[in-house]
């Protein structure tokens, strides 16, 4: 964890919910972390993933869900941002044949694992699942580093279902078409994901009040006890988290 | 320029201390900082057993604040006593404030005899507040007679000074500090929490997953402020001000409203490095309102 003053350099739409923001002046993060940023309208900071980290560089990929969210998309260029960096345990990046499974703002995090995957040789298989074709982003940039595969639950682009259906349509089972997935989404999916093969790393979100393990917020149950997504996740093996 | 303040005869450093909850067992902060700048730390509600807490969620933001309802998760009594303390105090010499919760007197009396047991604990606070606990906590803290009777059994189960904190859910909590007093409680910390909600507009149900939760953050300042005062009008034991504090300056408001030491919770989620912050602005912020020994201004507006 690190406290740093971030200045937004960048911003771009990415669909009517989604948008883009690349800030300079971070310290380095792995894929699977995130940050916590200051918003003028809101006393907590707001949990936000990594979507990839270069040098200094950070970008972040958000979609508008509530007053904070909505407020960082008016973010201009220049801005300063009171930032905790370097939150969580990310990603493990070892897999030979890794799976990527995104649903909806949870393909973000996936973005620079692709491209750590890509930067050692090993071509990863991607499934994006989103609700509908006006809710897809960065399809093309995915295609960059690994095998795109969309989704959509209303079939108007792509296989017609969520990331389970589709993972499912393509075949794909331990061992054959990967060796090890990894997967950022809406808590069903992550759930029905964990039903369907234990050889996996699960991102969870949650409503958090520090972000660095302090006020037990975000706890949930593992097969290991209780576990604080923002310290010991966000990322767990898909086998140890127990479901209620 | 002294910062110091005196607690049942041992000087604190400063009157800062993190606050129950907010700190977990203090050990991780350590990562951030040298945790002995700090007067005291207050640890994370204990019990006599393990208990995971509530479902998620457990946190919603409110207008300057938060609302939690964590539900006392923690490790149990022998783990805190045995591992979480000595952890700490290998780290801190500071004032080690246990703080323990329960669902019963005996719950209560023995975690606070297995927590008083460590060489390492200075004090017990006694939460006999907590919302967010169901059969428990608070409905020890709303009641002068239950609370007074349940203050007795624990202190005449330890020898460590016993400090009580105090619920502001109720109407009268002067009453409750003096029946407090009256059952052998050697101070009193306060405010908890305010039991508050919010409603998800989408699915129109409450956020919090056990409804209510409690408040805290800058928004409960001038009530914890207000509660403070009246507290310290009326007993004559010493006074921990918390509620809200995220600066000197609030520091040094607690202190004039009646508080001997004051405790900082919500603002360490905000920004870990808070209390360290607070502690570094307090000889400017004396200097600037002409203030040499801190303890001069205890109680100036009681």
């Amino acid at each position: 964890m690190k406290k740093q003053t971030l200045t937004l350099i960048s911003r771009r739409s990415l669909n009517d919910e989604v948008f883009g923001l690349t800030f300079a002046g971070a310290e380095p993060m792995r894929p699977g972390q995130f940050v916590e940023l200051s918003v003028d309208g809101g006393y907590l900071r707001r949990p936000i993933s990594v979507a990839d980290s270069r040098g200094d560089e950070l970008t972040l990929i958000v979609k508008k869900v509530g007053k904070g969210t909505r407020e960082m998309a008016e973010w201009q260029p220049g801005r300063k941002v009171s930032a905790l960096t370097s939150l969580g345990n990310g990603f493990g990046t070892d897999a030979s044949r890794p799976l990527l499974i995104g649903g909806g703002i949870g393909c973000a995090p996936l973005y620079m694992l692709a491209r750590t995957f890509a930067e050692r040789g090993v071509r990863p298989t991607v499934v994006l699942a989103f609700g509908s074709a006006d809710q897809i982003y960065f399809e093309r940039e995915f295609g960059d580093f690994g095998n795109v595969i969309v989704a959509t639950d209303d079939g108007s682009r792509g296989i017609r279902g969520n990331a389970v259906d589709a993972v499912r349509a393509e075949g794909l089972s331990e061992g054959n078409g990967f060796d090890r997935y990894y997967a950022c989404g809406p808590l069903p999916m992550l759930r029905a994901l964990a039903a369907w093969s234990g050889a996996g790393e699960l991102s969870l979100e949650a409503r958090m009040g520090c972000g660095f393990g302090a006020c037990m917020g975000c706890s949930v149950k593992t097969a290991d006890g209780y576990a604080r997504v923002c310290k010991e996740g966000p990322v767990f093996p898909a086998a140890s988290l127990i479901w209620e | 320029m002294d910062t110091s303040v005196t607690l049942f005869g041992r000087r604190l450093k400063n009157p800062v201390i993190p606050a129950s909850g907010t700190f977990g067992f203090g050990s991780e902060f350590a990562e951030y900082y040298d945790l002995n700048i700090l007067g005291g730390i207050a640890l994370k509600g204990t019990t006599l057993e393990p208990r995971y807490g509530n479902p998620q969620p457990r946190i919603a933001e409110c207008p300057s604040g938060v609302i939690n309802a964590i539900g006392l998760q923690n490790p149990g009594a022998d783990a805190v006593a045995g591992e979480e303390i000595p952890r700490l105090a290998a780290l801190f010499d500071g004032a080690i404030i246990a703080n323990v919760g329960g669902h019963s007197e005996h719950e209560y009396v023995a975690a606070s005899e297995k927590l008083a047991a460590s060489p390492h604990v200075f004090a017990i606070e006694l939460n006999i507040s907590c919302p967010n606990v169901k059969g428990g906590g608070m409905a020890f803290g709303t009641d002068a007679e239950t609370a007074k009777k349940l203050v007795y059994a624990v202190k005449t189960h330890i020898k460590k000074p016993l400090i009580v904190k105090l619920s502001p859910n109720v109407t009268d909590i002067a009453g409750l500090a003096l029946a407090v007093r009256d059952g052998g409680a050697d101070a009193v910390s306060l405010i908890n929490t305010l039991v508050g909600m919010r409603i998800d507009l989408r699915t129109r149900r409450p956020i919090i997953s056990v409804r209510t939760g409690g408040v805290s953050g800058p928004a409960v300042f001038p009530v914890a402020l207000r509660m403070v005062n009246d507290v310290a009008r009326a007993v004559d034991i010493p006074v921990i001000g918390m509620g809200g504090v995220d600066s000197a300056e609030g520091v040094l408001e607690m202190m004039m409203a009646g508080a001997c030491a004051v405790q900082v919770g919500a603002a360490n989620l905000v920004d870990p490095y808070a209390c360290r912050d607070i502690v570094a602005a307090l000889p400017e912020v004396m200097a600037s309102y002409r203030v040499q020994n801190l303890t001069d201004i205890i109680g100036a507006a009681v």
